[in-house]
This record gives structure tokens, C-alpha cells and sequence, in this order.
């Protein structure tokens, strides 16, 4: 008797739920989110891909949702793990497009993701707007998936940016003609190195140190003595999350007497500071922000209340604006139709933490490229388009 | 000096591999589980040790003395829940075999999502990481540190197989466990132990690598797969063997990287394990299978 009403009850209970649901349907605007939780590129993506979405998501709907045509829609997020799989991934991108049937997407985190999935998400005529992707083929890839845009540089800017500062150090004295570079031995280090390599000759540097490692090496002191043993005054790394932290251990164990110390990705995570304190003072790295811009700041400051984590000091600030510019483009196009939203956010500039953003051939040339540890703060030193870059400063030690 | 640089950055890393195969050799050579989660139990050891550490400032090194029986009565649960029902169904070791690798492997996803649940970045800290010097070369002291304790391990896991009563039933088990049956050895018992010790001493070696490596959640695997070469390279079942495959692949590592090229590192190691392979398919210590 007791099974059979708790039964009825639970029926009743379905039943109200599913008319609740199909009643908010209406003003709910679906987003779909997929991007790594485990696998090799997750301890970077929750640091700045993840959290950014939980802010962007959180604030829009504290602020009572998006206003398409006049109606308040809230968002409603829906996310997967991608495993760092790019096979896992487009099997989720098929998903959330046939099944979960989401208006919108946040583009995946990492480059290689970004390239694997833009059939995919341009096939069901989703806007992408890649942040965390770094290439230069990105002409050819945005002329092929006209969906796609890029927000955070070129491959080449990125070097240019350490090329700019070499030759300020040479002709400040500094450093001499010699550089040590390393590099993580996939894609992305590859890609990085070479063009370092064409940047640095053409500058008249010698590279006396040139050498890769695999991706997760356990023991980095074998490249750290050889990069000692060279001389060069400036250490270039091209490395990723795991490596940026076991290349600064091995720096501050072997003393690497050098003015120029510069490492990949990760370098801008707060972590790396908390890790190593002071000794990483003056150390550069990829990317960069301006932490005085009063944009910035207050970005930073909802970030840490919102999701108890500090932002990283590089693409979490981009990550962040892409969600701007796809919120403002809902919003301006007074429409969830993909296609206009596309074309709506070709054809007009963006205000976002990162200042005013606008795309020219799918490119926002506005970025960062490098920034350096001072004090505590991880500021920009290069960049295009923004403002606020501090003088780089002479690496001093590891104490 | 680049000489003694090798050897003594060689070792070093030998010291971290040590302490990488170890657990696996016991798990595989005696409980007969090819154990595909170990790289997941290393960095839950590794993940206690950081957690403790930012949280409340406890030296990794107390921790290992926390982690050694949450670890080990933790897969005793493991080998006695999962496990021993597929031990007791199986007919054949090669049966077995495929049974565990696939258990394992889910297990392994289990416990990547509990350790992504509890901290999905990096577990990053720095512990110990003052250089000192060897003989002239430079290296830091958690490294010397993780080396002392691994050497340490090896030899008191040497001696207990070696010189005592339950070490000797052990290594029956590991030689047949029909034999070691016959002969009045609990066998279940003995394996669900030997499972266990393993499972702590991969859970201790991943607390002492935290402390010079940065893990994440997610990096098992790597792990899993150096474990997996050198227990195949030295000899399933054999503390010597694993111990001195782990000391060929870390002078080799170092020498490549350090006279040719650090790129070149993983394909000398695996150069090495197919040279093992074609001649000495047993391993190094290994017994040839009857």
C-alpha cells in the first residue's frame, strides 16, 4: 500500500518536473561547453578555461540572463569532459548539437582542438571563438571554417615578442649574440621552435643551445647543465604546463646564471608563483595582462570571489572577453540564429575586460604575447594592441 | 665532469623508476595482476602528499607515514573486493591476465575522476628543493632524498623475500602458485598481501616524486607505462631485476640526453626494452616459463 502511493507520488512528481521543465525551456538559452577535465591539457584547462565559463555563466544570470529581442533568457550551461581526446571530443560536439540541441558553444581549449573540431562545429554553423589557440595558419583556417575566429595571437607574434626583447638586451649589453633555447617536442614546441629559429638568425643570434625534450620528461637536469654549460646569457623555453615548473626547479638547482630566463605556457599560472615565490622574480613567460587597468582588476577581483581560484595572468582574461563578444552578440543580433550571430560579430567591435575587441579577417589582433614576474604580479612586457606594458627587467638570480 | 654528472643524475632517476616498479613487480609477479591503475595509486600518493602539504604544512615526508596504511588497507579492499573474484573464476594466468588488465583499467578512471574531484589543477608545491652537490655535481636534495628512501625500500623488500619465512612464500607463490599450494602457503592470502604491499610502495614513491615532479590528476598513465618496461625488462616477480632495469633505463636516459639529445630519451628507452625483448624475452632475472 505504502510502495504503491510513494510510487504515485513519485509519478506526480515526474510529471510536475517535466511540465516545470518544458515551461523554462522557453526562456532558457542552451550553451554547451566541452573542454578538458582529466588528460594532459586538464591542468591547464582548469585554470583557464573552466572557471571562466562558471564566472560568464554566473554573472549573466545574477544579472538576470540575456536580453535576445526583449527576453530575459537565462543561461543554461551545459558541460562535458573532453579527456583531452580530440575522437571524444567531436563525439560530444555531435551531441550537444543533435541531442542536448545547444544554441551555443564555448570553443574547445588548446590548439589542436580547436583545429580538429572547427568541421564540426561549422557544420551545424556554431560561432567559435578559439582563445586558447595559437597558429599561423589561421587564414587558411578561418577562410575554410568562416565560423572560427582567433583572439590570442600568432605563432609568430609570439616569437616576434621574445625576439623584440633579445635584441633590446643586446643592445643594452646584457646579453651577447648567444641564446640556450629548448623546446617540448609536440606541436606546439615544434611549431615554436622553428620559428624562433628563423626570428633569432635573422637577427644575427646564435642559438649555442638547441635541443627538445619529450612531453613529460621526469628529470629536466640533463637539458638545464647543457643550457648551463653553453654560456648563453638568455634561456628560451618552448615549453608546456608540466615543464615550465620542472625547467624553473632545475634553473633555481643549478643556479642558471642568465638575464633572460623565458618560459612557454603555465609561466602566467598563479601557481607558479606560489610555488616559487621570489625566485621566480623577473622570469618571463607567454602572455601577460595589465593588472592596473581598471577593467582588468575588477575582472580579476568577480574571478577570485566567484570561483575561489586567482586568474591566471594571460588567457584567462581572453577567455573571459570571447564570452563577452559571444554574449554582446546574442544580445546586439536580438537572436539566437547562428548565422546572424556570426555575422554579427564580424561586423562589429566588442566592449570586453580586454579592452575594445574587433575581428579583421576572424583575427582580433589585440593580445599579449609576453609578460614578466615582478614582485608577485605577472605583467605584460609585449603585446599588440594594449596598453600598459611595463620595462622588462634583467633576471637577477634565483634567491 | 660531465661523466660524473651522468652517473649521478642517472642514478638519481634510477632511484625515481625504482620506486615507480617496485609495487608493480609485487602485483604482477606475485599476485598475478597486471595492474594498469599503479600509475593512479602513484599519484593518489603523490596528491596526499601535496594536499597535506598546502593545507597544513605537512612535511611529505610524515605523510609517507600516513599513506602507507591508508594505502595498503586501501588495496587490500581493492584486491579482495575486485580482484580475487576474478583470481578465483579464472582458469589460466593468461585468463587472468585479461581479466585484471580490463578491471584495472576501469579502476584507473575511478580514481583519475575521485583525484580530479579533489583537485583538478597541478599539484604544484616545492618541497626540499635546495640543490646540493655530489662529487662536484649539482642536483637537488628531494631528488637525493626520493633516491635514499627507494634504496632503502629495495633493500628491506630484498632482504624480507630473501631471508625471511613469509619472504620465501612469497616468491613460491610467484614461481607457482599451484606448487606454493601444495605445499600449505596461503595462497589468496599471501597475494592479497603482496597486492597490498605493492600498492603502498607505489603510493609512498608517488608522495616522494611530488616533492620533484609536478604531477596532475590525470598523469597516471605515464607512469603506468615506465612501471610496465621495467618489470617486463627486469623479470616479472623480481626485485633484483627491477631494480637493476631501473637503473639501465635511468643512465641510459641521462647519457642520451646528455651526450646526444633529450629528445632522443624515450626512444633509447625503448630501444633498450625491444633489444631486452628479442634476446632475454623473460628479463633480465626472469625464468624462462616451463
Amino acid at each position: 500500500m505504502f510502495t504503491r502511493t510513494l510510487r504515485k507520488l513519485a509519478t506526480v512528481a515526474t510529471a510536475m518536473a517535466l511540465f516545470a521543465s518544458g515551461v523554462q525551456a522557453a526562456d532558457v538559452i542552451k550553451i554547451g561547453a566541452i573542454a578538458p577535465k582529466t588528460g594532459g591539457l586538464a591542468g591547464g584547462a582548469v585554470v583557464t578555461q573552466w572557471p571562466n565559463v562558471e564566472l560568464w555563466v554566473n554573472q549573466v544570470n545574477a544579472r538576470g540572463g540575456l536580453d535576445v529581442g526583449g527576453k530575459m533568457m537565462q543561461i543554461e550551461l551545459i558541460e562535458y569532459d573532453d579527456k583531452t581526446n580530440p575522437g571524444e571530443h567531436i563525439k560530444l560536439a555531435q551531441r550537444l548539437a543533435t541531442q542536448d540541441k545547444v544554441d551555443f558553444i564555448v570553443a574547445p581549449y588548446g590548439t589542436g582542438f580547436n583545429i580538429a573540431t572547427a568541421p564540426i562545429y561549422g557544420k551545424f554553423g556554431y560561432p567559435m571563438i578559439a582563445v586558447s589557440a595559437i597558429t599561423d595558419k589561421m587564414e587558411e583556417l578561418t577562410q575554410r571554417y568562416p565560423n572560427l575566429f582567433f583572439t590570442l595571437g600568432t605563432t609568430t607574434a609570439f616569437v616576434q615578442g621574445v625576439t623584440e626583447i633579445l635584441v633590446e638586451q643586446r643592445a643594452a649589453g646584457t646579453i651577447g649574440n648567444e641564446v640556450a633555447m629548448v623546446n617540448v617536442a609536440d606541436a606546439f614546441g615544434i611549431e615554436l621552435a622553428d620559428r624562433a629559429r628563423e626570428l633569432f638568425a635573422a637577427e644575427g643570434f646564435d642559438i649555442v643551445y638547441d635541443k627538445s625534450y619529450p612531453l613529460g620528461t621526469p628529470d629536466l637536469s640533463p637539458v638545464m647543465k647543457g643550457a648551463k654549460e653553453s654560456g648563453a646569457k638568455a634561456f628560451i623555453a618552448w615549453s608546456y604546463p608540466p615543464d615550465s615548473f620542472g625547467l624553473a626547479e632545475q634553473a633555481i638547482i643549478e643556479d642558471l646564471d642568465v638575464n633572460v630566463y623565458y618560459s612557454a605556457v603555465a609561466t602566467s599560472f598563479p601557481a607558479f608563483s606560489g610555488v616559487y615565490g621570489s625566485k621566480i622574480n623577473n622570469v618571463l613567460g607567454a602572455g601577460g595582462t595589465n593588472v592596473d587597468d581598471p577593467a582588468i582588476a575588477a575582472y580579476r577581483a568577480a574571478h577570485s570571489e566567484i570561483t575561489g581560484k586567482t586568474a591566471d595572468y594571460w588567457a584567462s582574461a581572453n577567455t573571459y572577453a570571447a564570452l563577452q563578444i559571444l554574449e554582446q552578440a546574442i544580445v546586439g543580433a536580438a537572436t539566437l540564429d547562428r548565422d546572424t550571430v556570426t555575422q554579427y560579430i564580424k561586423d562589429n567591435s566588442f566592449d570586453t575586460v580586454m579592452g575594445d575587441l574587433s575581428f579583421k579577417n576572424n583575427f582580433s589582433d589585440t593580445f599579449w604575447s609576453v609578460g614578466q614576474w615582478q614582485d608577485g604580479v605577472f605583467r605584460g612586457v609585449k603585446g599588440s594592441n594594449v596598453e600598459g606594458a611595463v620595462d622588462v627587467r634583467l633576471k637577477d638570480g634565483w634567491k | 665532469m660531465q661523466f660524473i654528472d651522468i652517473i649521478i643524475s642517472g642514478l638519481l632517476l634510477s632511484g625515481t623508476y625504482a620506486l615507480v616498479a617496485m609495487g608493480l613487480n609485487l602485483q604482477y609477479g606475485v599476485a598475478r595482476i597486471m595492474n594498469l591503475a599503479n600509475g593512479e595509486v602513484l599519484v593518489f600518493g603523490s596528491l596526499a602528499a601535496f594536499w597535506l602539504y598546502t593545507s597544513s604544512q605537512i612535511s611529505p615526508l610524515l605523510t609517507i607515514l600516513i599513506v602507507i596504511p591508508i594505502s595498503f588497507i586501501g588495496n587490500l579492499l581493492i584486491y579482495n573486493l575486485l580482484l580475487a573474484p576474478l583470481v578465483r573464476r579464472s582458469k589460466s594466468r593468461g585468463a587472468l591476465e585479461v581479466d585484471s588488465i580490463l578491471a584495472t583499467f576501469g579502476m584507473s578512471f575511478i580514481l583519475i575522476g575521485i583525484m580530479t574531484s579533489i583537485e583538478g589543477g597541478f599539484f604544484a608545491y616545492k618541497y626540499l628543493s635546495e640543490p646540493i652537490q655530489i662529487l662536484g655535481s649539482t642536483t637537488s636534495l628531494s631528488r637525493l632524498v626520493a633516491f635514499l628512501i627507494a634504496t632503502l625500500i629495495a633493500l628491506v623488500l630484498y632482504l624480507w623475500l630473501n631471508k625471511t619465512r613469509s619472504g620465501v612464500a612469497v616468491r613460491a607463490v610467484s614461481v607457482s602458485t599451484e606448487a606454493a599450494g601444495l605445499v600449505g602457503i596461503n595462497v589468496p592470502r599471501l597475494s592479497a598481501v603482496a597486492f597490498a604491499i605493492g600498492g603502498a610502495i607505489t603510493a609512498v614513491g608517488g608522495a616522494l616524486i611530488s616533492t620533484f615532479i609536478t604531477l596532475d590528476a590525470s598523469i597516471g598513465v605515464v607512469f603506468t607505462l615506465k612501471a610496465l618496461i621495467i618489470v617486463i625488462m627486469g623479470g616479472v616477480g623480481e626485485i633484483r631485476g627491477a631494480i637493476i632495469a631501473a637503473i639501465i633505463l635511468g643512465i641510459v636516459e641521462t647519457t642520451v640526453a646528455t651526450l646526444v639529445d633529450p629528445g632522443l630519451t624515450l626512444a633509447a628507452a625503448y630501444f633498450i626494452f625491444v633489444l631486452i625483448l628479442l634476446f632475454r624475452p623473460q628479463g633480465l632475472f626472469g625464468r624462462r616459463n616451463t
